[in-house]
């Protein structure tokens, strides 16, 4: 029953119901599998909200969704307008030099402009909040990169068969 | 909208049981709301809720968690610790602001 089911009664106060217990053991898995700027926030705008609802969530880091936390590439994300209608521009123009650099350095600006932290920030609130990341080992072996190379905060280079454990009974979500 | 009487006074809330006038809200009040969520309030909830009421009051809105760690200098980490599980809400709830609007 939640707050608005409750009859309204002048002398007592409605209470926001919290849904603690009901969401006990709500779990969430975002698998990143994109390294592109704008397809890195989805996966963390949605771990940081679930975190903040109390639920446990994993975020599980696969090939280009690597440059995400890889320490040398995760604070220069790129975005690019090539072969993305979405951007309503003349793709003939999209692969011009230096567009790329032009659309991603908007795009920063817009982020920032809406107050929502860059990567490297992002993964710390995550990681403060309880959030759990993982990096994949297939990805890991064939980029030869080690959890030295990694943010900080990754609990581990897992391989499919753990990732299918830690995603018993989850939410999962590929990005 | 419902009117509650708490402690003899009037208190304007949205169906949820969150304050609409943030001016009704006082610590005795504060006091009752965290008792109402099974949340013992310490002076180190007050000293966040202070500063929430505060920051809200300044920027017009209810800060988020990043805006509280920040700004306020109230690590995320304890956040969770004070206000268990969904602390952007709950710390919003006692403190008699509104739930925080933005995504992040």
């Amino acid at each position: 029953m939640t707050a608005t089911d409750l009859p309204v009664d002048p002398t007592s106060a409605p209470i926001p119901s919290f849904d603690d217990e009901e969401d006990a053991g709500r779990k969430l898995v975002l698998i990143c599998s994109k390294g592109s700027l704008d397809m890195a926030y989805p996966g963390l705008v949605l771990a940081n909200a679930a975190l903040g609802e109390g639920v446990e969530t994993h975020l599980f880091f696969t090939f280009w969704g690597f440059d995400i936390i890889n320490k040398k590439t995760m604070d220069a994300l790129k975005f690019t307008p090539v072969g993305n209608p979405a951007t309503h521009m003349p793709q003939m123009l999209m692969g011009l030099p230096g567009m790329t650099s032009f659309a991603t350095h908007m795009m920063r600006k817009q982020i920032e402009g809406l107050d929502v932290p860059a990567v490297p920030e992002f993964l710390d609130l995550i990681r403060d909040a309880g959030g759990h990341l993982w990096a994949c080992r297939m990805s890991a072996d064939m980029m030869h990169l080690t959890e030295e190379d990694l943010y900080d905060g990754v609990e581990g280079i897992i391989n499919a068969s753990d990732f299918i454990e830690i995603a018993e009974g989850a939410q999962t979500i590929f990005i | 909208m419902p009117v509650a009487t708490i402690d003899g006074r009037e208190i304007h809330l949205d169906d949820e049981g969150f304050l609409t006038d943030p001016s009704e809200w006082d610590e005795a009040l504060a006091t009752r709301l965290a008792t109402n969520i099974g949340i013992e309030l310490t002076d180190r909830h007050l000293e966040v809720i202070r500063w929430a009421r505060a920051d809200a009051d300044e920027q017009g809105e209810t800060p988020t968690l990043r805006r509280l760690q920040n700004v306020g200098g109230f690590p995320t980490k304890e956040l969770f610790q004070l206000f268990p599980k969904k602390p952007a809400k709950k710390l919003s709830y006692v403190a008699g602001l509104q739930k925080p609007v933005g995504c992040v």
